[in-house]
């Protein structure tokens, strides 16, 4: 038996978990990498022949757009049971998995940390014209979108943008692991990130070579998200049942303490598990509230990143 | 060179129309696409600031580095091929190989080394060591086919050495270079990689944004605008007489070269060519190997070397197999039957060139999914034949020129023997056009090695290659790990660079055509 997973978070997350499930269950995974808006559009063109059985993502909104297609099969009940509801899909079509959090890096030698805003606003203030690091085209900022435009309502929002915009001039980025790398080589002051992948640098180019740290928005700021990483099945899968054992096994106990272990960094939020990381505790965060249900397909601030031509 | 067949050609016709139809494939899905979205709508979405400013980054990269490769890949070729240069065979081979090396591979060797590597800097830097020896591999064989004799005669008539040099040696190589030039520009407009992890954004990359956002309509229009962006380089190439035909200089003897001696500038030529090697090769390999050793903790575990190389030459032979075979009829059609409509349909297969991989990809997913049922949905044929597309102006310009140089005559003989077409063309023709083939072998093997973003959509699933490994690794900053690959990457491709170079290097003195980038 063999179960397809079109794999949107990333390789490391879902390699150790993968390896579990095959031991554990005898089902083998065959996995495909790509970005989740990359399979998101794969599968609405694949429609009922999509050979994807599973689909994981780094983000909430992938999942409910493929929802919002009516694309995705109900998810057990008892698997939804492990993770708090308000990270699961508000329909049931997706379990939430992980979480991360935006935070702001920073290069010391080039900003101070008593300079650097704590509200997501001041991110538009001509003050750090030409210090800020921006991944527009990047699913993690989206979610910051959204939640300045919930907040402050349309005009505000593009006001801001545009602020953002001219802060960031050419240091636009594809992806945050490359905003992490040019802040932390001194190329620009800070970016907004989501928390993991400043660890998962210092994991990889080791503690000597980092010369740049992280920062917390104001408690509840829109700034300062939650960023949920789910999973959901394919309503067109031929393959339900050995499906719904991987979405179980991934918020079970045993794939909670994967994620939990893992340098991947990310917030274990089922099951009762907590990181064992050494960062940031994960009842310590102090996030703004909106949730996976208000943050929906992410549309919304794409139409508005257009308008201020950032995409 | 070229006769006119008496015999109408149309199987040749009917197959390279076969070809051609697979090769407008993607730009079929792109205009499908743009009028789903609406006519009004795309052209809201090009209408826009954001598409000033990437065009602006994508001519001026495109000119800078077109020149750049001109100049360095002209002088390369001319102090290889005309002077008393020691060492030459050597490094007939060695300014070839960095074309062997991944775009992608270069700017993270260069980029790890130095923050001053990056933007519009980083990328004309990069990009011309990546792409120089398209233009060096097509004036080094013109130059190696011209007649040196015209040189001395200039001399003797008192030009100075500047002077023959730019009247007569360029002149001689003009259409090689501007063919080599055409190679670059196609390329960099279609770059992605390099310009990714360098920070420089184009319309490329911009489209690979796009298309990372589920409603593709803008990637679309942007693409849209790119292959008019390429229609313009081709028709700047066509004015400018890079369409035109080689005539034969010196039907008789040919003089014996007198190479010029460089005497006292030999240090400095030396110290250039140094310089271009260790840039263009050194500092790829060199910080590869740094990694190797000073990378951190190896959270990815992924694909094993071995099953990675076995893909990536398992898929890049193929696509060597199938481009060389699709350019076969094209070439033979276009230069034994020359005419209008034969140079039209040439000159569109040249379009594909400066379309990015994703959307090639993306057209023959849409293809598959759409009209065929899912067949041959991320399997590995599909991947193949995108290469294939991807590449085939590559295999044409080599299989092209053979064809050109290998006399119609032997054809005809075996024609008036009575032997049939189809065993002419097995027993005569494809003997003639070998070296071509082989050489248009080896270009599409290399430039399939390397490629990345077709992969990324069409690769079977679970499959990896060398590139997909390495991009993954280096996405997460795990430069110890993605070293190694880069490393295979460029050992996998050294070989037929090496053949290529050697290639060029042994082609006949005399009744040379010009290699890849140049149309009789």
């Amino acid at each position: 038996m063999t179960i397809t997973l079109y794999n949107g978070q990333h390789v490391q997350t879902t390699e150790a978990l993968v390896a579990a499930f095959e031991k554990a269950t005898g089902i083998h995974v065959a996995v495909r990498n790509d970005d989740e808006d990359v399979f998101d559009a794969e599968i609405v063109a694949e429609g009922p022949r999509s050979p994807a059985d599973v689909v994981f993502t780094e983000n909430s909104p992938a999942l409910e757009y493929l929802q919002a297609r009516g694309l995705l099969a109900p998810v057990d009940r008892a698997t939804l049971g492990h993770t708090p509801t308000r990270f699961d899909s508000p329909q049931g079509d997706w379990v939430g998995v992980s979480a991360r959090v935006s935070v702001l890096i920073y290069n010391p030698s080039l900003i101070k940390k008593s300079a650097l805003p704590t509200h997501v606003l001041e991110l538009a203030d001509p003050r750090y014209r030409g210090e800020l690091a921006l991944a527009a085209g990047e699913t993690d900022f989206q979610p910051i979108v959204t939640s300045v435009l919930r907040t402050y309502g349309r005009d505000a929002a593009l006001k801001w943008l545009n602020g953002v915009k001219a802060n960031a001039g050419s240091h636009v980025y594809p992806d945050n692991e490359t905003i992490s790398e040019v802040v932390n080589r001194g190329i620009v002051a800070f970016g907004v990130v989501n928390q993991y992948y400043w660890y998962r640098m210092r994991a990889e180019i080791g503690a000597s070579d980092m010369h740049s740290r992280i920062a917390y928005f104001a408690p509840r700021d829109p700034g300062y998200v939650l960023d949920i990483s789910g999973a959901g099945i394919l309503r067109s899968s031929r393959h339900k049942a050995a499906s719904q054992r991987f979405l179980a096994f991934l918020v079970s106990a045993k794939g909670q303490e994967i994620i939990a272990h893992s340098i991947s960094f990310e917030y274990p939020i089922a099951s009762g598990v907590t990181t064992v990381q050494p960062e940031t505790p994960f009842d310590e965060l102090r996030p703004n509230p909106i949730d996976v249900g208000e943050l929906g397909t992410g549309s919304l601030a794409v139409t508005l990143l257009r308008d201020v031509q950032l995409l | 060179m070229a006769t006119r067949s008496a015999r109408r050609p149309k199987v040749l016709l009917a197959a390279s129309l076969l070809v051609v139809a697979v090769l407008v494939l993607p730009l079929a899905f792109l205009l499908t696409e743009a009028d789903g979205a609406g006519v009004s709508n795309v052209w809201h979405l090009i209408w826009r600031s954001l598409t000033a400013s990437l065009l602006w980054n994508t001519v001026r990269l495109t000119f800078v580095v077109t020149a750049l490769c001109a100049v360095i890949g002209t002088l390369a070729a001319y102090g290889v091929e005309r002077t008393d240069l020691p060492g030459r065979s050597i490094w007939a081979v060695l300014v070839v190989v960095p074309f062997a090396i991944p775009d992608f591979v270069v700017s993270f060797g260069w980029s790890s080394l130095s923050t001053w590597v990056q933007g519009f800097r980083g990328a004309v830097l990069v990009m011309t060591l990546a792409v120089y020896p398209l233009v060096y591999l097509p004036v080094a064989a013109s130059l190696r086919g011209a007649d040196p004799g015209q040189e001395e005669i200039a001399r003797s008539l008192g030009a100075s050495r500047l002077k023959t040099f730019f009247r007569i040696t360029l002149g001689q190589a003009r259409r090689a270079i501007l063919g080599g030039c055409l190679l670059v520009a196609l390329v960099i407009l279609a770059e992605y990689g390099a310009f990714e992890i360098l920070g420089f954004p184009t319309f490329t990359t911009e489209i690979f944004t796009e298309f990372n956002i589920v409603d593709t309509s803008v990637a679309c229009a942007l693409s849209l605008v790119l292959v008019l962006l390429s229609l313009v380089v081709l028709a700047g190439e066509s004015a400018s007489g890079g369409g035109g035909r080689v005539s034969h200089t010196g039907p008789g003897a040919q003089r014996v070269l007198t190479r010029r001696r460089l005497g006292r500038a030999r240090p400095p030529v030396l110290a250039g060519y140094a310089l271009l090697v260790a840039a263009a090769l050194g500092v790829p390999i060199g910080s590869s190997v740094y990694w190797i050793f000073a990378g951190g903790a190896h959270s990815l575990t992924g694909a094993s070397l071995g099953s990675a190389a076995l893909h990536t030459a398992g898929y890049s032979l193929g696509a060597a197999l199938v481009a060389t075979t699709m350019a076969l009829p094209v070439a033979l059609l276009v230069a034994r039957h020359p005419g209008r409509l034969h140079l039209f349909l040439e000159r569109t297969t040249f379009l594909v060139l400066a379309m990015p991989g994703i959307v090639v990809a993306l057209a023959l997913s849409y293809f598959t999914t759409h009209y065929a049922n899912s067949f041959g949905y991320q399997t590995a044929p599909l991947l193949i034949l995108a290469y294939s597309i991807m590449f085939f102006p590559l295999a044409l310009v080599c299989v092209r020129a053979s064809v050109a140089q290998s006399s119609l005559s032997l054809e005809e003989v075996a024609g008036s023997l009575g032997v049939r077409r189809f065993p002419t063309l097995v027993r005569v023709t494809l003997p003639l056009v070998a070296p071509g083939v082989a050489a248009g072998f080896c270009l599409v093997f290399l430039s399939a090695v390397t490629e990345l973003t077709a992969t990324l959509i069409l690769i079977p699933t679970s499959a990896e290659t060398l590139a997909t490994q390495f991009w993954a690794y280096q996405q997460n900053l795990s430069y110890g790990q993605a070293a190694p690959f880069a490393l295979v990457i460029i050992a996998v491709a050294a070989v037929p660079s090496y053949v290529l170079g050697r290639f060029f290097d042994r082609l006949p003195r005399r009744g040379l055509a010009p290699g890849p980038g140049v149309r009789t």
